[in-house]
């Protein structure tokens, strides 16, 4: 039973990780279509006729409202252009978001399979990851137009799935003394959280740091799509997307001492895993208070965000399998 | 007003109006307010955090005396040209070197240097009026005008209310309303910050008041806590023999379940639950308890946790008269996950010959295909019991302490086993067996189990999760909580009330724009819709 279920939620996987790649081939021909569009229409005139129409929106969606004169309110940075939009990109979306629906059914299933929850191993640690990751970024599509970061984040998670399923892969087996813990279910499924918010601001500084380099130089010949917005609203959206991340990971820190105290005796031991938790933690801590040192805003705070997921991946693919440690749940 | 905004954060902090000092012919008492400035400058915490980060990496690099003693000593045998370089820069105690210790000190003394004037300042904000409506409100970010009916002391009361319902706190001035709130922000900043030195004050006393030991109890032997009870103890500084508190823990049984359906994971343990009976101090009755994994016992302010298991082999020797010279449960070290294990008898009195004797127990005897013996589950299924022995000098006498878990063939002759003419002395459970030479006789009596338990004494355990939970909470609410000032005011002009009505934040809040949208929409919108 264990196995029939296990391998039904490998098929269901690799069919994610299918849909996934179509919706990043997806994402990726609708950048390079809008990148090459913008670079033709970004003439000054036509320029300013979209500013118009945009202002002209703007007074309209005004009047409307009862009472109000004028409003000098910018417009808001993320602002959809759906009358624009190219086909690929809601196929991009459906695709992703049936793949999401498949990669759910194969999570359930492993969990099932196992008769616990789905993130006992670094297998199942990746997989519930990747699901939350593009959960996450689904989540944020119904608040704001993220979809430039869709490409990013696809791939990402292909590439993510496709080295747990090579690499990582291991059969249902039960869980040892150690992990027997209801903390099992709160400190990993939030340190997942954390690692999934945290993705999501890595890959807006990503294309904040991008953006602020087209900036810097007009000649720039690199092309980003007209709905990517500029740097400095990237960043406001990088640090709500990385505090929210910040969160998760402080809870992580203080349910894993307190599980640490329960099953080994004490609250903090520099095991290696908890030397590269602090860190991460200290790298965004680093990260919140460069937003609000002078001369660090901008692109040195992006830095500092990507390398702190660096040292996520760092903490989760090298710390894991070849760090001596006591958090030797890789099953590997 | 300034001057005491300039207190309340550092002069290079984003939100503060202060200018970095830049000061030509500094006295002594300049030099030291600049330092300190310096120190306490967001940059100078921001370099710190930094540092601080790339500092840990070592520590996980090279193994610590702390976490890993075993690696330790391992790293030495390796690594013999290296291990003293890094052994001098402090790299096998990390945590407690002198340079990461600076770190984290120098960014604890920003860190109080930068908090203590902002809670001054703070606490004087808490108890003052909003500040003075500024004469062009059009100049702030989020700034809106509309038009309503009635009079402009109707508009600025029905404002005032929805403001102090939205818990504002407002105030008057003439004909416009100034108003602040979300106080809470800073105040979660604060204790944020706070809360991070009473968990380095609360672990730097319970590393000074706490102890821990180690200590292996085969099944059916009792084990009492008081310092020299232990295998292996270590305590804070003001903790002395007497602090102990010496109950006594018997541990009757270990029941240990393993896997044997999952054809993945056979063998695996799945379960390990440890009997035991304890006996407080002055009390003649031992009460049952029970330890397991994520389970501790906790006796009278300490903590016992399981910690490993292994088998106990209860052997007895007897010289070749039939007196008994050594009789005893020998804990064995497990070696692998089948627990293939490995241990030492030494018998140093009542023989010819000094005897010493290196065990291999395999708990479910498997031949490989090679021949060799392996252990095939973890499980005893007909055990077996394999001894090369030593005769000679054990090394005993020379008053230098010697493990129990190895053994010294330096001075020894080899007389059975691998690598000698005789066979290994195997034995089965309740078998007696003829040592060679004619040296006496070793019975197998049984096999137990030993439980390695670890007891742990930290009385200010309770005080970092306090303040653990104050860092998580203070963290919340200064990220979470806008601190949003408004204005709103109202001119009348033609019959009209022009409300005007601004908003400013202080710090990232990114729901400012639609708040001042939405107030403007309360305080004129519904009665009056004949604007354009």
């Amino acid at each position: 039973m264990t196995e029939t279920l296990d391998g039904i939620s490998v098929v269901l996987l690799y069919a994610a990780m299918g849909l996934y790649a179509v919706a990043f081939i997806a994402f990726t021909l609708d950048l390079a279509r809008r990148g090459a569009a913008r670079t033709a229409v970004e003439s000054g005139a036509e320029r300013i006729a979209a500013a118009r129409a945009a202002g002209a929106a703007g007074a309209a969606g005004a009047a409307s409202r009862p009472g109000i004169l004028a409003t000098l309110e910018r417009p808001a940075p993320f602002g959809p252009e759906r009358n624009r939009e190219s086909p690929s990109l809601r196929v991009a979306v459906v695709l992703t978001v049936v793949g999401w629906l498949l990669h759910l059914g194969a999570t359930v299933l492993r969990g099932v399979a196992g008769a616990r929850v789905p993130w006992a191993n670094m297998y199942e640690f990746a997989m519930t990851g990747t699901l939350l990751i593009t959960a996450v970024f689904l989540g944020l599509l119904l608040r704001r137009d993220l979809r430039f970061l869709g490409a990013g984040i696809t791939g990402l998670v292909v590439l993510m799935l496709g080295v747990a399923t090579v690499g990582f892969r291991v059969d249902v087996v039960p869980l040892p003394p150690a992990l027997q813990s209801y903390w099992l279910v709160l400190h990993v499924l939030v340190a997942i959280l954390g690692t999934a918010f945290f993705t999501i601001g890595f890959a807006l500084s990503v294309v904040q740091l991008l953006q602020a380099r087209r900036d810097a130089d007009p000649t720039s010949r690199l092309r980003l799509p007209a709905a990517v917005p500029d740097a400095g609203a990237l960043e406001n959206a990088a640090y709500r997307v990385v505090i929210v991340g910040f969160i998760f990971w402080t809870f992580t820190l203080i349910a894993g001492a307190i599980w640490a105290e329960h099953a080994w005796g004490r609250y903090w031991g520099w095991d290696t895993k908890e030397v590269w938790t602090f860190i991460i933690w200290v790298v965004f801590a680093g990260y919140i208070h460069a937003r609000a040192t002078r001369g660090w805003r901008g692109s040195r705070s992006a830095w500092l965000a990507i390398v702190g997921y660096s040292a996520v991946l760092f903490n989760f693919g090298i710390v894991n399998v070849f760090f001596k440690g006591l958090h030797a749940y890789s099953g590997l | 007003m300034s001057r005491s905004s300039e207190l309340a954060r550092p002069a290079d902090h984003y939100d503060s109006d202060g200018e970095a000092p830049v000061g030509p012919r500094l006295g002594p008492i300049g030099w030291l307010r600049f330092a300190w400035r310096q120190l306490t400058s967001m940059r100078t915490a921001l370099l710190l955090l930094l540092l601080l980060a790339i500092a840990a990496v070592p520590g996980s690099l090279v193994p610590q005396r702390s976490s890993d003693p075993n690696g330790v000593s391992q790293y030495r045998i390796d690594h013999p040209d290296l291990f003293p370089v890094i052994d001098a820069l402090q790299g096998f105690d990390v945590y407690t070197s002198v340079w990461f210790s600076s770190i984290y000190l120098l960014l604890f003394v920003s860190l109080i240097g930068c908090v203590l004037p902002r809670t001054a300042h703070h606490w004087r904000a808490l108890r003052a009026r909003p500040p003075r409506t500024p004469a062009r409100l059009q100049r702030m970010e989020h700034h809106t005008v509309a038009d309503a009916d009635g009079s402009a002391e109707e508009v600025l009361e029905r404002a005032e209310g929805v403001l102090r319902r939205a818990r504002y706190r407002t105030e008057r001035y003439g004909g416009s309303i100034s108003a602040e709130r979300g106080y809470l922000r800073e105040t979660g900043n604060l204790v944020f910050h706070a809360s991070l030195v009473g968990i380095l004050f609360a672990v730097a006393v319970g590393g000074s008041i706490g102890y821990s030991g180690q200590k292996i109890v085969v099944e059916g032997e009792p084990f009492v806590n008081y310092v020299a009870g232990y295998d292996s103890f270590t305590r804070g500084r003001l903790v002395t023999d007497g602090s102990l508190d010496p109950y006594r823990i018997t541990l009757d049984e270990l029941d240990v379940v393993y896997e044997r359906d999952n054809p993945n994971a056979v063998g695996q343990a799945i379960d390990y639950t440890a009997s035991v009976s304890v006996r407080q101090p002055g009390e003649d009755e031992s009460q049952p308890a029970r330890i397991k994994v994520n389970e501790p016992l906790r006796i009278d302010g300490t903590d016992v946790y399981l910690l490993g298991n292994g088998y106990a082999p209860r052997l007895t020797v007897r010289s070749p008269d039939g007196d008994v010279v050594f009789s005893g449960a020998v804990p064995f070290l497990p070696q692998d996950a089948f627990l293939f294990s490995t241990g030492i008898v030494k018998v140093p009195d009542g023989l010819e010959e000094q005897l010493g004797m290196i065990g291999l127990l395999y708990p479910t005897p498997v031949t490989l295909p090679s021949g060799a013996l392996a252990s095939g589950f973890p499980d005893l299924d007909d055990p077996l019991l394999s001894f090369n022995v030593y005769e000679g000098d054990l090394g005993l006498d020379d008053g230098v302490p010697t493990s129990v878990y190895t053994l010294d063939t330096e001075d020894l002759t080899q007389i059975a086993g691998r690598g000698t003419d005789v066979d290994s002395v195997d034995l089965r459970l309740g078998e007696t067996i003829d040592l060679p030479d004619g040296l006496g006789t070793i019975t197998l009596d049984g096999i137990s189990r030993y439980a390695s338990l670890e007891i742990h004494s930290d009385p200010a355990r309770g005080w970092v999760l306090v303040f653990a939970i104050l860092v998580l909470a203070g963290l919340l609410t200064s990220l979470f909580v806008p601190r949003r000032r408004m204005w709103v005011k109202a001119t009348e002009e033609d019959g009209r009330v022009r409300v005007e009505l601004a908003g400013l934040a202080r710090g990232d809040d990114p729901g400012l724009g639609t708040a001042v949208q939405e107030l403007a929409e309360t305080v004129t919108g519904g009665r009056s819709a004949t604007t354009t």
